[in-house]
């Protein structure tokens, strides 16, 4: 059973079998626009809560993708680093950015949920 | 004093608001970035089609004394291309210069013909360095050439293949107009100065039209359905992927037109004879080279867009440069830059170290544009 979580920064971690997916929102793409490039992190690196784990690029500008809880990457999404505009068309499903272990699943508490953050970016528009 | 700082709004505002734009601040105007398509596809809805852009940010202005060649003479004191020799109805691309060399802006400048028949210069200057450029020409001028600000016009830019097409419902006078030329004239029945230019590479118009004139061109323009709005975005990538430089980014004040690889802005006479502000360093320049030159870079493989401010070093690793425009060329479909790198690594083909957020990949200095150049020559049959 898949649960989904979403930061402040508007990345999203789908939570299933202790295994984190982590890419950017529908919103996020839609705030950066075509998304021409991204930069994944290699399996096996360590990051904590926070950290800059990835950057896409759009044609207006280059941003980082921080990572909501702590863990080690698992795998890249390779599919997407061939095709970009993933990140565009299907956001939230063939277009994550990479997977990651929980270290601790307390950090998933501080994180909103579908609801808290629609209203989170509702307001913040 | 509030209004001040606020950002000045052209007379295509609303247009933009109605078609859904998101507005920035530029050169002191509230512009569109882009529409609902976004940039990518602006950009290649203009090299495809045609597009419309708002360019009335940007300065225009006039010479005038009691002859054309009065007001020839007194700009090229502190231009370095030739004017005075510059055809009634012809316009040039040209630089304003500084007692150093550098460029205080890139402007077009116009052998304009009035109704009355009076031969006068026309310039167009960037938006951010308009009131810069104002004072700086009034003070160079001679009191015998008066200094003009035509701020009661607004400026369209209509670029791409179909652009000649566009015109020709409303303009048939516009059709077959020479590559960099000018005519005074209307579009339907609005009076209307018409060039033949534009910053994107493709074929295209520039319409120069009393500010109570505009939106009502804008509205006949964007009733055809193959027109569409297009904003600064698109407008960035598409003048980076035909390699014209971008004001305060590839050129500026402390870079001369010979490191900016701008040299044939300048003519025999001009390179010659000198007589401009900053023409000992300049003409040293020519005569011995610059250290430094504006470069067009590809990347080798795939690669990080890289913007401006990337360091460029050479194979044994030592600093030799910094990108000032880099980006993704959506028609390129890659990442495309350009910058500065000390001679002798402008030479074609030279293989360069671009550093992304810490790495660093390999490019190739390139030809400038990335893209042909599509602009209308007239000796070459139209093609219907």
């Amino acid at each position: 059973m898949t649960k989904t979580y979403y930061s402040p920064s508007h990345e999203y971690v789908s939570v299933d079998g202790g295994i984190a997916t982590i890419g950017i929102t529908t919103y996020a793409q839609s705030q950066l626009g075509d998304i021409v490039f991204v930069e994944l992190p290699e399996t096996g690196r360590g990051f904590k809560r926070g950290d800059e784990a990835a950057v896409v690029e759009s044609v207006k500008a280059a941003s980082e993708v921080y990572t909501p809880v702590t863990g080690e990457t698992t795998e890249m999404n390779e599919e997407l680093v061939a095709n970009p505009g993933l990140a565009n068309d299907d956001p939230e499903n063939s277009g994550w950015f990479f997977k990651q272990t929980i270290i601790n699943e307390d950090e998933l508490t501080k994180l909103m949920d579908r609801a808290q953050y629609d209203a989170f970016v509702k307001e913040n528009r | 004093m509030s209004e001040k700082n606020e950002l000045k709004k052209t007379a295509f505002y609303d247009l933009h608001v109605e078609h859904g734009a998101k507005m920035v601040g530029f050169g002191g105007y509230s512009m569109p970035l882009h529409y609902e398509m976004g940039i990518k596809q602006e950009h290649l809805y203009c090299r495809e089609t045609v597009g419309l852009f708002d360019v009335s940010h940007m300065g225009q202005a006039e010479l005038i004394a009691d002859d054309y060649e009065t007001a020839a003479r007194a700009l090229e004191k502190i231009i370095p291309g030739d004017v005075l020799n510059l055809k009634p109805e012809r316009l040039r691309y040209s630089c304003l210069l500084n007692e150093k060399g550098g460029i205080e802006d890139d402007l077009m400048v116009t052998h304009r013909v009035q109704e009355d028949g009076s031969h006068i210069v026309g310039l167009v200057v960037n938006a951010g360095r308009k009131s810069h450029d104002y004072a700086y020409i009034s003070a160079y001028l001679p009191d015998d050439v008066d200094f003009k600000i035509l701020d009661d016009r607004s400026l369209l830019a209509l670029q791409g293949p179909d652009a000649e097409k566009i015109m020709a419902v409303w303009c048939g006078e516009a059709v077959g107009m020479p590559y960099m030329s000018e005519i005074e004239t209307s579009f339907f029945d609005v009076p209307c100065r018409v060039s033949r230019c534009g910053y994107t590479g493709e074929d295209g118009f520039e319409l120069s039209l009393l500010n109570d004139d505009a939106s009502r061109v804008a509205k006949m323009l964007m009733s055809h359905p193959d027109v569409e709005l297009i904003g600064l975005g698109a407008r960035d990538s598409l003048r980076l992927e035909a390699g014209f430089c971008l004001y305060g980014h590839d050129i500026d004040t402390t870079t001369s037109p010979i490191e900016a690889d701008l040299s044939w802005i300048m003519n025999k006479r001009r390179r010659q004879e000198g007589g401009f502000l900053g023409d000992t360093v300049i003409l040293d320049q020519v005569a011995n080279g610059p250290s430094k030159r504006r470069v067009g870079l590809l990347p080798d493989g795939p690669a990080a867009p890289a913007r401006e401010g990337a360091k460029l070093f050479n194979e044994q690793n030592q600093e030799i440069g910094v990108v000032t425009s880099g980006g993704f060329g959506p028609t390129i479909g890659g990442p495309v830059a350009m910058g500065y790198v000390t001679l002798p690594h402008d030479k074609l083909g030279t293989q360069i170290f671009v550093e992304v957020r810490g790495r660093k990949s390999l490019w190739r200095v390139t030809d400038l544009p990335f893209t042909p150049y599509r602009t209308y020559n007239a000796k070459r049959p139209t093609q219907h």
